[in-house]
């Protein structure tokens, strides 16, 4: 095999669907792969903590519907990681499901479906940990605890190529992968047809995100990347868009904070000796990729742990001497708070929108509000009645809080909903940490099941 | 020339999660030369981000000028990791405002 090519419609299935039109262009340029990752850690610790997805159902079917029609059609392997926005095992379940179904409806031929596992059991780590493997914290996180791991619900593993290759190696037409890392899915695929790691990681690395390494600006429209033994050639199926020498160098620096390297369970992808070419219109080749296999491997791991019940509510300000002291009216609330339950065993948040809600404490104007406020308050705690007093709390005393000259004195703020609203509950990330392993099929186990007739 | 914002010598100004623990910052431009004058007015730096953001220098865990890309590029840390209740920005998709009106020296 010279050349192997591999289309990416969607850098984030199911989060927003997929163009068709330059899908059907990528289709018609005759891939060998279609392929998709359809996770991502930016939507919180909500989504894994709770076990469920943030993307709609529909929209996750029609984009496995789109992609799983063209692979049969072409007879080519389709290969999904990530499976509903978190990768956590519900969710492999629930793509497989969607797949069977897709292949009932449509009344497809058979095919093989593979798909892996990466949700890692606690007491599986406690023994690493237990036994001196520490698990290491990355970007900032202190190694693993074992009280973290505890206040820990759900840990997902991102899979390397290992397990894609060897479920390809079994002769799998569709795979639907647990937690994987973006680009592994499509370098998995080039590995597997024995092109070079230093550009097989690079091909992943630049599909991840499908039009993302195009511009003029757009998501979700197909991109498709083409590997030789020498190269790595990368072109936009969207009419409008090209892929430049500056959106393709530039997407090497999205979402991560050195645009030269990225980490791999096996080793790291180096960009530093890129050499970018204008090929064509809107083709870029790009040259001088590195992987460096690691000495041993470490796999990532992503856990969300339980912090409460949420209730959530709103109000207003509009009166500028109440604007100037909203940090008493809050102040005010708080301690009201206090009073009922107490200094810990729950959280009182507030956003005010308007001075520093959407940036917090980097808000450089925040001695600079607007003629209005608007303040979200957030409530936590173990139970789901205490959520929904103490966030009342939080909400309501801000209209008695007691100013010492305001004019105003029939309520300090206004409400436009007199109630507080059940909200998801809350999460954090409490594992961003690596483990090491023997082997990179270790977290992974693989299964694979006949589809269609 | 004398002085221009940022956001006139830059094609794009973004941040974004870079896990779940940073926010990086990318400051794009279209050409070598805008790219270059910025690196050389010295207007973006660990100190003046830091100055910029009020944050201690400590909370900048990268800085890189990316020469393929025409971009210069910081990585901040989050106090809380996203998505902790009370984040106003899951995403760190709305933190780059500020640097619109960052003033550059010609």
């Amino acid at each position: 095999m010279q050349t192997l090519k591999i289309i990416c419609p969607n850098g984030h299935l199911g989060f927003a669907p997929l163009r068709p039109e330059s899908f059907r262009l990528g289709v018609e340029a005759g891939p060998d792969y279609i392929a998709a990752d359809s996770g991502s850690d930016d939507v919180g610790p909500v989504p894994l903590g709770s076990d469920t997805s943030t993307s709609p159902q529909s929209w996750q079917r029609q984009d496995l519907e789109h992609m799983l029609l063209a692979s049969r059609r072409l007879g080519v392997p389709m290969i999904i990681g990530s499976a509903g926005d978190t990768g956590a095992n519900s969710r492999v379940d629930l793509y497989v499901r969607i797949i069977t179904e897709l292949a009932k409806v449509h009344g497809l031929g058979k095919f093989r479906l593979g798909y892996f596992y990466s949700e890692v059991d606690k007491e599986y780590l406690r023994r690493k940990m237990r036994g001196g493997d520490p698990i290491l914290g990355l970007e900032g996180y202190a190694d693993l605890t074992e009280p973290e791991l505890d206040a820990t619900d759900r840990i997902v593993a991102m899979a390397g190529v290992h397990p894609f290759i060897e479920l390809l190696r079994r002769g799998a037409d569709v795979i639907i992968g647990g937690r994987s890392s973006d680009a592994a899915i499509f370098a998995a695929a080039a590995v597997h047809h024995g092109f070079p790691d230093d550009y097989a990681y690079y091909l992943g690395k630049v599909l991840e995100c499908a039009s993302f390494c195009a511009e003029p600006y757009g998501g979700k429209e197909t991109v498709l990347g083409e590997i030789s033994h020498h190269d790595v050639k990368v072109t936009a199926m969207h009419p409008p868009q090209r892929c430049t020498v500056a959106s393709v160098a530039g997407h090497a620096m999205y979402e991560r904070s050195n645009p030269y390297e990225e980490f791999f369970a096996g080793g790291k992808l180096d960009m530093t000796n890129c050499v970018y070419e204008q090929f064509s219109e809107r083709t870029t080749r790009v040259t001088g990729s590195r992987f460096v296999p690691a000495e041993r491997m470490r796999v990532k791991l992503e856990g969300s742990g339980k912090v409460g019940e949420r209730y959530v509510g709103v109000c207003g300000i509009r009166d500028p001497y109440t604007i100037a002291n909203v940090d008493r009216v809050i102040e005010w609330a708080r301690a009201q708070a206090r009073e009922r339950f107490g200094s810990s065993g729950y959280e009182l948040h507030y956003n005010v929108y308007g001075r520093d809600g959407v940036m917090g404490d980097l808000e450089p104007l925040r001695d600079k509000p607007g003629h209005e406020l608007c303040i979200l308050v957030q409530g936590v705690a173990p139970t789901r009645e205490m959520a929904e007093e103490l966030t009342m709390i939080g909400l309501r005393q801000m209209f008695y809080a007691r100013l010492p000259d305001v004019k105003g004195t029939a309520g300090s703020v206004a409400f436009p909903l007199d109630e507080v609203l059940h909200a998801s509950p809350a999460y954090r990330w409490t594992l961003n940490h690596t483990v090491a392993v023997e082997d990179g099929l270790e977290l992974f186990p693989l299964h694979m099941i006949d589809v269609g007739t | 020339m004398g002085t221009q914002k940022l956001n006139e010598l830059a094609k794009t100004i973004r941040s974004k999660n870079a896990g779940v623990n940073k926010i990086t910052f990318d400051i794009i431009f279209r050409d070598r030369e805008r790219y270059e004058r910025v690196k050389r007015s010295g207007a973006l730096s660990r100190e003046t981000i830091a100055n910029l953001y009020r944050i201690p220098a400590d909370r900048i865990s990268d800085f890189v000028e990316y020469d393929p890309g025409y971009a210069i590029k910081f990585t901040i840390y989050r106090l809380q990791p996203s998505g902790s209740a009370g984040d106003g920005d899951i995403f760190g998709a709305q933190q780059y405002a500020p640097l619109l009106d960052l003033e550059v020296a010609d």
